[in-house]
């Protein structure tokens, strides 16, 4: 067994869906960040973060509800937290933010009933494995290589915006999921919706706003010749897996798109067992398209075995035919 | 009706008496609670143009700052464009003038609702029931939610097909996950505090 390849030591805030609906995201984090060398020391006793529905009532009260969690993750010793989830970890980074406000401070802290935390900062498990792990180490770390999966890798909106208050990647074309996924050897498909909304939480209220703004994605990814499209989102990730056949009564296309966390992703390539990375947990299943993948990547190994025989079985020409300084007689390849 | 390149249900323009609207009350309550400078909105519409919902809003979001500016606060918190924004944040990250429009929306949702606003009661119900869920578990309890949602919103059979697959993939978890200390009860006690202030300020 090769040593961790880096050594971080980070508090780890999982999130509601990541003990429900989006528990394979927390499996695969917890997986991959294991075989990374990094650690995670749970939040004890965590809470809600207050996620949308707390802001869009008052922020005082989102205030409070993400600062108690900021509380506890300070009892873990760890200088920063780390979360999987965008909506955590806008709600986290908000409260941080805000906090220096002398006002808002005293606001929420009559909420919380108790002082909230001086200094906090929380990051996203994806900037985690990009800035502390590192594309080059992980790609050192790669067992068995995703060569010929083609990914559209899908950020969603709060992962790098507002760019002031994130202050990760870029907030029009974000590419940290491109750069960890090409280094576990996957081919990164360019799709122009980066970071458009795939309908949030509307899905219950407002189904048809879902449908028509998650059809967008999928309609945008099957266009582009996607296998899959990997994700860092728990509810963009049920938009587009659970609810792909909703998307599809609606905008009357057929997709069978698998919808992975990126992380499940990463863990595939870390030769992780997939048990530790809840693959079965996907609505739309990966195997076919790791299938598709892999009798592509047979196809183009095959393809430049062929070409390397051919070259190989016309360099005896070479060598007699043409003098040396006449390429123009060379025969094409 | 629709021959003035407006989206259909948004509304056409209109006459108004711009001393007998302004709210001056208003305008500072919301360039106070957003932390925003309103004025320095020059109407381009760059924020409208990148927002994935304007065509279900009643009013785009850039005419919603115009109402801000105008002090029109009775169109402003009556729309329901405020319901209907997912705070995805392209407004903001795309205003030339660095106006925290998504604050803005949000800070006009909380008057809103506390003058009694509910134009679209569906998102007001989800909203209401994913805090009740917080409140009661210390976490969202998704599946409670999920069934509060179907009794209330008044679209009991909307997700019942998704049953099925989430149960064979374990995502039904049928008990909430709640936190293993003081977390539920002091959560609890933050919106027994938030609760008691608001009521306090209406008073």
């Amino acid at each position: 067994m090769a040593a961790p390849v880096s050594k971080t030591r980070l508090a780890y805030y999982p999130g509601c869906s990541q003990s429900g609906t989006a528990a394979e995201y927390d499996i695969s984090t917890r997986a991959c960040c294991a075989a990374l060398g990094v650690e995670l020391v749970d939040v004890p006793d965590w809470t809600c973060c207050g996620s949308t529905p707390a802001h869009t009532v008052d922020h005082h009260l989102a205030g409070a509800l993400a600062a108690r969690n900021l509380r506890q993750a300070e009892t873990t010793g760890c200088e920063r937290t780390t979360t999987p989830c965008p909506s955590c970890l806008a709600a986290l980074r908000t409260a941080s933010h805000h906090l220096q406000q002398a006002d808002y401070r005293a606001n929420v802290e009559e909420l919380l009933g108790g002082p909230a935390p001086q200094q906090s900062t929380a990051v996203s498990v994806l900037q985690v494995l990009l800035e502390d792990v590192g594309p080059e180490a992980i790609a050192a770390a790669v067992k068995r290589p995703l060569a010929g999966l083609r990914v559209v890798p899908y950020y969603g909106c709060i992962m790098n915006r507002p760019p002031e208050l994130m202050a990760f990647d870029d907030p029009e074309n974000p590419t940290a999921m491109d750069r960890l996924l090409a280094a576990c050897g996957a081919e990164i498909v360019d799709s122009p919706f980066k970071t458009e909304c795939c309908g949030a939480a509307f899905a219950m209220p407002r189904l048809d706003m879902m449908q028509r703004l998650s059809a967008r994605l999928l309609n945008m990814a099957q266009d582009c010749g996607a296998d899959c499209i990997a994700v860092a989102c728990p509810l963009c990730q049920m938009n587009l897996d659970l609810r792909q056949g909703q998307v599809s009564s609606a905008s009357g296309r057929g997709y069978a798109l698998p919808v992975p966390y990126f992380t499940q992703l990463m863990g595939l390539a870390l030769g992780l067992p997939a048990v530790n990375l809840g693959l079965g947990k996907l609505v739309v299943g990966l195997e076919p398209a790791l299938k598709a993948a892999a009798e592509r990547e047979r196809e183009r190994k095959a393809d430049a075995e062929a070409k390397a025989a051919a070259k190989l079985a016309a360099k005896p020409a070479d060598k007699t035919a043409p003098k040396p300084g006449t390429e123009e007689a060379t025969p094409c390849a | 009706m629709h021959n003035s390149g407006q989206l259909p249900g948004q509304s056409p323009t209109r006459t108004v008496d711009l001393a007998a609207v302004r709210d001056t009350s208003f305008q500072a309550a919301v360039a106070r609670e957003s932390g925003q400078k309103l004025v320095s909105c020059y109407q381009c519409g760059n924020c409208t143009a990148g927002c994935a919902y304007t065509q279900n809003y009643d009013i785009p979001v850039h005419k919603v700052m115009r109402l801000v500016q105008l002090g029109d606060r009775e169109a402003a918190l009556s729309c329901r464009s405020l319901w209907l924004c997912a705070t995805c944040q392209a407004c903001t990250t795309r205003c030339p003038n660095n106006i925290d429009v998504a604050r803005v929306m949000d800070v006009l949702r909380h008057m809103a609702r506390r003058a009694g606003y509910a134009p679209e009661p569906a998102v007001k119900t989800f909203t209401d029931g994913f805090l009740a869920s917080v409140a009661r578990h210390g976490r969202v309890f998704e599946v409670g939610l999920a069934a509060v949602f179907a009794l209330k919103g008044g679209k009991p059979l909307q997700d019942a097909g998704l049953g099925p697959a989430m149960l064979s993939r374990g995502k039904l978890a049928l008990f909430p996950h709640e936190p293993e200390g003081n977390g539920k009860a002091e959560v609890a006690a933050i919106f027994e505090r938030f609760y008691a202030k608001q009521a306090k300020g209406s008073e």
